[in-house]
């Protein structure tokens, strides 16, 4: 990949319109941009389109069947539809919302499913070092680094979302999604993870779908409030929650809909 | 109150029926095959013999064993692609879509013909093909039936592994998606080790089924008491001999056909049995 | 580290192909899995169209040599399949006064006792009895009624096989309906003071009415077609009869018997489609009754 243009924005979303039938838009005309380095949360009410916006970035809305995705999305300035799917994955990684380790496969074995997966062979050196990386940036290498070659079933919810988190990133991808990554873990585990996100916003850029909105507020820097398929208002965390422009986005922030 | 009382009765009573059903059975068939074992001992299940002259009777179970077991395997693994494609089409790659909805109806149609029409279509449709294809001359033999016992056993491997299959949670696929793996890989690194057991199970039913059929092999495996020389010769399975023979049987041989009846029936619920367990211990 | 990566650019085309490659295989392999149903159904329509008219369902079967003289001809074999007909007719309700209401009380009694250990046996005894090869099922009719009860072959002895091949398939399919039903209604019943034996037959089976008729029509087009029980219990009989302590024919045993006779070939198309489109439209029915009176 060409480096030597390195914008503000790793993307940009250009009027993007993504319907799941004919007619029915689950996202209508959003335009945005998620700036490198920082975490961009994306908050909304149930089934205002935050989910399949994300999803997007990665191209994992095409998994069903008949979507009609209409505008665009560059990724350093290329659009993610004019690369291949797998180039784009390896690039904008995605951590989910209930923790999915892969049951058949050891911890070791689940950080570097990306590899396997894609059918790259790596020498053993290269790959204890990657799986000692990840697991250290996600500060799990202590706890698991005993038990490597057990599956990870045994983890508590954290440390398997953690270990998720860690698949993800051992690719060094450029973004990494994450789609309400701590609403099935408890509050410690969360609080975890969100001083994990916070640390790797150094090197990584973080799209974070939410519907906890202390959550944004916590920890990301921008963010975009979208309802109804359309993203009413986005900009600075801090500006957006204390002063919000549009009526709808205040109406949110103090409760009056969920 | 009382018609409380005597409603639990009644349903108690006929639970008993499948208690008595199963015991006559098991003591039927023992009972009946004693002549059998104590004038041949436990030869009887290793003797390919079968010679029904009277003043040197001598019966052997091993032909129709081998003949079974080679016919049954045979068709599974024939079936085995067919299924296992079928399955991926229904639960994976067209899911839920109308194209699949019409294949699982026109597979569960061939679950309803019967087995005789299976043995007589074998014999008028599919044998000429297979004697102009050159591979035998008669048509009939171990092959022939395997294929059409194969076409039998397909509704039945191919309902359950789509179930199975279906049952995969989709978070574990999308992991694997959003890791860049194509839907070829995802299936085979992720759907099926999860999906396995089941998929084992549903084939092993289906192997049970085969074991027992009974018409559409006899009509078409050329019913040769012997232990089958080759791929495309002739043979005979326990069913088919009992079915073919039972009728002007009488005396010891009539006791060796029922002894082969009992060798059948534990075959068959040894294999159900099985596959019965790894679905429990699976689900 | 970018060697890696560009591995896996050099990896896209080949992962894609292979991708595609195997998409086509499912595809194929599951054409050709239907392709023997469109075969079956084509010749057996085309071939035994001709023989079916009004005689083949009001005849008994002819002999072999009204057949023969009929095939040398070119005619139609005269006669058809009316002693079948009736045979199967007999021994199909024989076989289901039997086994309907027995299968359905046991059914009610492994659901409503389900957790114990003597209700999971008996459960198990029926997974084991439904595995059982139905020439099996012959072999013990044919020592129990043709030996000790009716003294020769009989139609008694084919619909007691017959009714222990139901047996099993009606009350798994009864445990699995009435499980379907949400406890809910059960709860609603007893609030309201009704006692146990009317909730069942009030409440329990008229809600599941559908379910369990599916049941029975299943259990119904799985005997109609089995051949080999009948072989060694009801024999066959080229009479009409009602008797059932004699020998009796049946659809599929006169298949058996037109298939052994070279001159009779025209006649087994017929009967052959017959029987199939019979049980497949019991099939189509069982299941459109079940998707059509889902209270559940």
């Amino acid at each position: 990949m060409n480096n030597t243009t390195q914008s503000d924005n790793v993307l940009e979303i250009r009027d993007l319109s993504i319907a799941y039938e004919p007619g029915k838009y689950a996202v209508n005309g959003v335009s945005a941009s998620v700036r490198r380095n920082s975490i961009t949360a994306i908050m909304g009410p149930s089934g205002c389109g935050k989910s399949t916006l994300l999803r997007a970035m990665n191209r994992m809305h095409e998994l069903y069947p008949n979507i009609l995705t209409k505008g665009d999305i560059l990724l350093d300035g290329q659009s993610i539809f004019s690369m291949s799917v797998i180039e784009l994955r390896r690039k904008v990684g995605m951590v989910f919302q209930r923790p999915n380790p892969f049951p058949n496969m050891t911890i070791y074995e689940n950080v570097v499913a990306g590899f396997s997966l894609n059918d790259i062979r790596l020498k053993k050196s290269q790959r204890d070092e990657i799986v000692e990386n990840a697991l250290r940036n996600v500060t799990l290498w202590d706890e698991v680094k005993e038990s490597l070659y057990r599956k990870g079933t045994f983890l508590s919810g954290g440390q398997q979302q953690r270990l998720c988190v860690a698949r993800a990133i051992a690719f060094n991808p450029e973004v990494l999604l994450l789609d309400e990554p701590t609403s099935a873990l408890d509050p410690i585990a969360t609080s975890k993870i969100e001083d994990l996100l916070g640390e790797l916003k150094k090197k990584y850029t973080l799209v974070l779908v939410t519907h906890n909105m202390s959550q944004a507020a916590r920890i990301s820097d921008d963010s975009m409030f979208m309802y109804l398929g359309e993203l009413v208002e986005s900009g600075r965390t801090g500006t957006l929650f204390t002063t919000p422009k549009d009526p709808r986005t205040e109406a949110y922030l103090t409760g009056k809909f969920g | 109150m009382s018609g409380d009382r005597v409603t639990k009765a009644l349903l108690f009573i006929s639970s008993l029926t499948i208690l008595l059903l199963s015991a006559g059975i098991v003591v039927s068939l023992f009972g009946g095959a004693v002549p059998a074992f104590r004038e041949f001992g436990l030869r009887f299940i290793t003797s390919s013999a079968w010679n029904p002259t009277s003043g040197s009777e001598e019966y052997g179970a091993m032909s129709f064993i081998a003949g079974t077991v080679i016919t049954s395997i045979l068709a599974l693994i024939i079936c085995i692609p067919m299924a296992f494609s079928t399955s991926l089409f229904i639960a994976e790659y067209y899911r839920g879509t109308r194209t699949s909805g019409i294949l699982r109806s026109l597979v569960d149609l061939l679950a309803g013909i019967p087995s005789i029409v299976y043995g007589f279509w074998g014999f008028y449709a599919l044998r000429p093909l297979l004697v102009a294809s050159g591979l035998t001359d008669q048509g009939f033999g171990v092959f022939t039936a395997s294929l059409v016992l194969a076409i039998m056993i397909v509704p039945y491997a191919t309902s359950l592994s789509a179930e199975i299959i279906s049952m995969v949670p989709s978070e574990l696929k999308e992991a694997a998606y959003s890791l860049g793996a194509t839907r070829r890989e995802v299936i085979f690194s992720v759907v099926i080790p999860s999906a396995r057991s089941g998929i084992i199970a549903s084939f092993i039913l289906a192997l049970g089924r085969a074991l027992g059929e009974t018409m559409a092999v006899t009509m078409l495996i050329g019913n040769a008491n012997v232990i089958p020389k080759g791929l495309f010769a002739p043979g005979n399975t326990m069913a088919s001999v009992i079915a073919n023979q039972f009728g002007e049987a009488s005396g010891l041989k009539m006791s060796a056909l029922i002894a082969i009846g009992l060798l059948l029936f534990l075959i068959t619920a040894l294999v159900n049995y099985l596959g019965k367990l790894i679905i429990r211990r699976f689900a | 580290m970018t060697e890696m990566y560009q591995v896996l650019t050099d990896n896209i085309s080949r992962r894609n192909r292979t991708n595609s490659r195997f998409r086509y295989l499912v595809i194929a392999g599951s054409v050709i899995t239907v392709i023997p149903i469109f075969m079956i159904v084509g010749n057996l329509a085309v071939k035994g169209f001709r023989q079916i008219n009004l005689a083949f369902f009001t005849q008994p079967a002819p002999d072999t040599f009204q057949a023969m003289m009929a095939a040398s001809s070119g005619e139609i074999i005269p006669g058809g399949i009316a002693n079948g007909l009736t045979g199967s007719l007999l021994m199909v309700l024989l076989a289901s006064l039997f086994a309907i209401p027995l299968g359905l009380m046991t059914g009610i009694y492994i659901y409503e006792n389900g957790t114990r250990r003597y209700a999971r046996f008996i459960r198990s005894l029926t997974e084991i009895l439904q595995g059982v090869p139905s020439i099996i099922l012959g072999i013990i009719a044919y020592l129990w009624v043709v030996k000790n009860i009716t003294k020769g072959y009989s139609a008694l002895a084919g619909s007691v096989s017959l009714a222990i091949m139901m047996l099993p398939l009606i009350i798994r399919s009864t445990e699995e309906t009435m499980r379907m039903i949400p406890l809910s209604i059960r709860e609603a019943a007893f609030a309201l003071g009704t006692p146990y034996y009317k909730m069942i037959y009030k409440i329990l089976i008229p809600v599941s009415f559908s379910g369990l008729a599916t049941g029975v029509l299943l259990a119904l087009s799985r005997i109609l077609g089995e051949t080999a029980p009948l072989m060694l219990t009801a024999l066959g009989s080229p009479a009409i009869s009602f008797d059932v302590t004699r020998p009796v024919s049946a659809v599929p045993l006169l298949i058996w018997d037109f298939y052994n006779d070279p001159n009779m070939v025209n006649l087994v198309w017929s009967a052959s489609l017959f029987l199939m489109v019979f049980v497949l439209s019991m099939n189509l029915l069982a299941r459109s009754v079940a998707s059509k009176h889902k209270y559940i």
